[in-house]
């Protein structure tokens, strides 16, 4: 008997990623929806089993903290994947694009000439009250003016099918190495749908990546000395540091491993004694990054770090300071930056936000918490949110006293109705929410964007958080070659 | 490679040889008191002697009965040379440079320990002593067949041979020690029964007993047994042929000079030593084996130096 029958699937009013309606799949997710449906209840639990007995052998997990232990946990995985058609794909894929260039020149612009606030686009106020804008950056230009190599933005789509850039990570955006999990599990689990071959590869990531490192390097060399640096097997992400680190075949330091010698050049101490070092992927965090430039407690740095950087010995992914552009006040204002530094509309929109330093916005907010998503502007990981229609009138009180006392502080977002995708239950297929992390690697000329991203999804029925710290899953996610032939099965239908 | 990941792994290789060596150690003494007869006044106390843990044992415990003292050398976390601590640092050493070894290696060790623990945690039920031990010293040689059969020829590979070695030396003479303390009752007598059964145990826990027969046909005796686990050419866990391995390994290392001297030294003083009279002069037998000690303690810290060595590194070479 089978178990998925997809015209009982309760996907009304929301919109689907994977059906226009139940019992229709959208065009580029028909095989896989045949596919499923196919299969009898003993042959979806030996799929999900067989993904699980995946992941363990290969060891894929996430740290987090619980009683003060430190527990690696197994990645939390839904078979069925996240399908987008390449034409769509297409479209988001030269958004991103645009957006990544203008924020760059964005905060090449507010370390620099600050022509932006001159002209009176941006603020000056705001740019005071950053807590991610680093005076030690001031008057400095990294090669190509790129200082957000790396960036991971989040994407959400509305139930009219818009999709909306939520957030732009530009410090150390974390998840890729999930995305190339996943594919690896889907591939393992389900091969007899990747053999028409209409799905795109993802695996080209870590390639890409070095390149982009390699091509950093202050000294010109054929092969330069790339390292990754990591806090240490404690920090949640240490599994993807360790991961691309071996993607790449590059060594992962720790803070104690680097040394800046007298030269203000960066070596890492090997058993050869000292090596020079020219890039540095780094995955600490800025404050923590130079005890002398910084956090004089860090002990997850290398002393001397930003003074090699300044000096250009040695290039630092993502630049310090890159933060100053993600913070979540900022965001509000990207749609102008697009304008202002490229003079074109953005392909992607924003999701309208209110921004409660201004005070119409802030008396629109303050009356209407119980619908709005209130945000901190400097958090991440999903903490410190309130989501206006799931809360309470204490927690919203709360929220009112705290945006009062520091409106610069928070944004709000009408509550979008994040789109679904077919999620497997213990005994059905039901909708869960789902959003898109996209990776953009900018190097100067060229700009690479990862076919697809990582795609969350809450595995709680209604829940909108997707974050795997809090209880959320992650999926496959497909960009399907649709033969070029432009069906305008994306946006709206 | 870096520093810190040759440390690693330098130290997840002498914890594992520790876990096996002590609980080889354990199981010989044990059967031994087994074997002997009115055990009531044997010297459970030198265990903890030999292993040089006097002064942490008698910070946790009062007295010396064979309860505590094995409870100390196998179950007890806070000493890192019982069987569960040499295992839970091996572990934790690993866990930092999973990414240079194979997968496989790091969950051996991560299964071994676990069981290990969930045998015994903090107590002992002396009814599964012997189970524990011989789930130890399995684990631990898988472990060597391992590394041994997947880790391609990298200084990764000859950082864990080092550490092994190293530790092995010194576990073998501390096995060696135990003739010299007050394990059994001394006896003016050298030809007791009791003798010859002492003997056999030193040999048993090496695994040596085998390989000695073959390479020594009379009954076992004293000054061949210390010649043999001394001097032994070819047997895997006699000092002779563990140092000569050691030195071997250390010479394919960059700038290994000064640690390669410091081996080459430990086997003059093997070769110049007359091991065959040490036997029956268990006095002057425990004063050689602190002298190869202290050596052992000099070998060590020319590797801590030459490779390890941290910030205040005074001349640092530049290899490009």
């Amino acid at each position: 008997m089978p178990q998925i029958d997809w015209n009982t699937y309760a996907c009304e009013g929301l919109y689907d990623e994977l059906l226009a309606s139940a019992g229709k799949p959208r065009p580029a997710a028909q095989a896989v929806c045949d596919y499923l449906s196919s299969l009898d209840v003993s042959e979806v639990r030996d799929l999900k089993a067989a993904a699980e007995v995946a992941i363990q052998v290969m060891g894929i997990t996430f740290t987090v903290y619980s009683d003060g232990d430190m527990i690696d946990r197994a990645w939390p995985f839904d078979i069925v994947p996240r399908i987008i058609p390449s034409h769509e794909w297409a479209h988001v894929e030269a958004g991103l694009k645009q957006r990544v260039k203008a924020l760059n020149l964005f905060i090449d612009d507010l370390y620099n000439e600050q022509r932006i606030i001159k002209d009176g686009v941006f603020p000056a106020e705001l740019l005071e009250q950053s807590v991610n804008f680093r005076e030690q950056c001031v008057g400095i230009r990294p090669p190509g003016g790129i200082w957000a190599h790396i960036c991971g933005s989040d994407l959400v789509r509305d139930k009219d099918g818009t999709i909306y850039v939520l957030e732009d990570n530009l410090r150390i955006p974390s998840g890729v190495s999930y995305m190339l999990e996943n594919r690896n599990v889907s591939k393992r689990v389900m091969p007899e749908l990747f053999q028409t071959g209409r799905i795109l590869p993802v695996d080209d990531y870590p390639a890409q990546l070095y390149d982009m490192l390699a091509a950093m390097s202050p000294r010109k060399i054929s092969e330069p000395n790339i390292v990754v640096l990591t806090p240490g097997i404690y920090n949640s992400a240490y599994y993807e540091h360790a991961f691309l680190a071996q993607q790449m075949g590059v060594d992962l330091v720790e803070g104690s491993d680097l040394i800046v010698g007298s030269d203000d050049c960066v070596y890492m101490r090997t058993i050869d004694g000292l090596v020079h070092v020219d890039v540095i992927y780094r995955r600490v965090d800025d404050l923590f990054i130079d005890p002398e430039a910084f956090n004089p407690e860090s002990t997850l740095g290398v002393p001397g770090v930003m003074r090699a950087w300044r000096k250009g010995t040695v290039a630092l992914c993502n630049a310090p300071g890159a933060g100053v552009a993600d913070d979540k006040v900022v965001y509000a204002y990207v749609p102008e930056i697009i304008r202002y530094y490229l003079d074109a509309d953005p392909i992607l929109p924003n999701v309208p936000s209110y921004l409660c330093m201004r005070e119409e916005d802030r008396k629109h907010v303050l009356a209407n918490l119980d619908k709005l998503v209130v945000k901190p502007a400097n958090e991440s990981g999903g903490y410190g949110m309130l989501i206006g229609p799931h809360s309470t009138p204490e927690e919203q009180a709360k929220f009112a006293e705290l945006i009062k006392a520091n409106p610069r502080n928070y944004m709000a977002q009408p509550t979008l109705s994040l789109s679904v995708t077919p999620t497997l239950t213990d005994d059905a297929v039901e909708p869960r929410h789902v959003d898109l992390r996209p990776f953009i690697l900018s190097s100067g000329n060229d700009t690479y964007v990862t076919t697809g991203g990582l795609t969350r999804v809450a595995l709680v029925k209604g829940s909108l958080v997707v974050n795997s710290s809090q209880g959320g899953g992650s999926k496959d996610t497909w960009i399907v070659d649709t033969g070029g032939q432009g069906q305008t099965q994306g946006q709206g239908s | 490679m870096l520093s810190r990941v040759a440390e690693n792994l330098y130290w997840m290789a002498r914890y594992l040889e520790r876990a096996e060596d002590t609980a080889r150690l354990v199981r010989v003494s044990r059967h031994l008191m087994l074997d002997f007869p009115g055990t009531a006044t044997l010297g459970w106390s030198s265990l903890i002697s030999i292993s040089g843990a006097d002064e942490i044992f008698d910070e946790y415990y009062t007295e010396r009965d064979a309860a505590s003292v094995l409870t100390f050398l196998c179950a007890d976390r806070r000493y890192s040379g019982s069987v569960l601590g040499a295992l839970a640092a091996a572990r934790e050493n690993l866990r930092t440079t999973r990414e240079v070894m194979p997968r496989e290696v790091w969950e051996e060790v991560n299964r071994l320990f676990l069981e290990c623990s969930d045998i015994f945690s903090g107590t002992i039920d002396l009814r599964r002593l012997d189970d524990f031990l011989r789930v130890v010293i399995r684990g631990c040689q898988a472990l060597t067949g391992m590394l041994d059969g997947s880790l391609s020829d990298t200084p990764a590979r000859t950082f864990c041979a080092v550490g092994g070695y190293l530790e092995r030396a010194d576990m073998i003479t501390r096995i060696l020690d135990v003739r010299s303390a007050n394990l059994l009752p001394r006896t003016p007598d050298d030809l007791t029964p009791f003798e010859n059964l002492q003997w056999m145990s030193v040999l048993k826990s090496l695994s040596a007993y085998q390989m000695y027969r073959q390479h020594v046909r009379l009954r076992v005796r004293g000054p061949d047994v210390v010649r043999f686990i001394l001097l032994n050419p070819q047997f895997p866990r006699a000092l002779n042929r563990c140092l000569n391995n050691l030195n071997r390994k250390l010479s394919t290392l960059p700038r290994s000079g000064l640690a390669c001297q410091r081996v080459t030294e430990l086997l003059g003083m093997l070769a110049t030593e007359d091991a065959a009279r040490l036997a029956d002069a268990p006095d002057r037998l425990h004063a050689f084996v602190d002298e190869l000690q202290l050596g052992f303690n000099r070998v060590h810290e020319a590797i801590q130096a030459t490779w390890f060595a941290g910030i205040d590194s005074p001349a640092p070479v530049v290899a490009d």
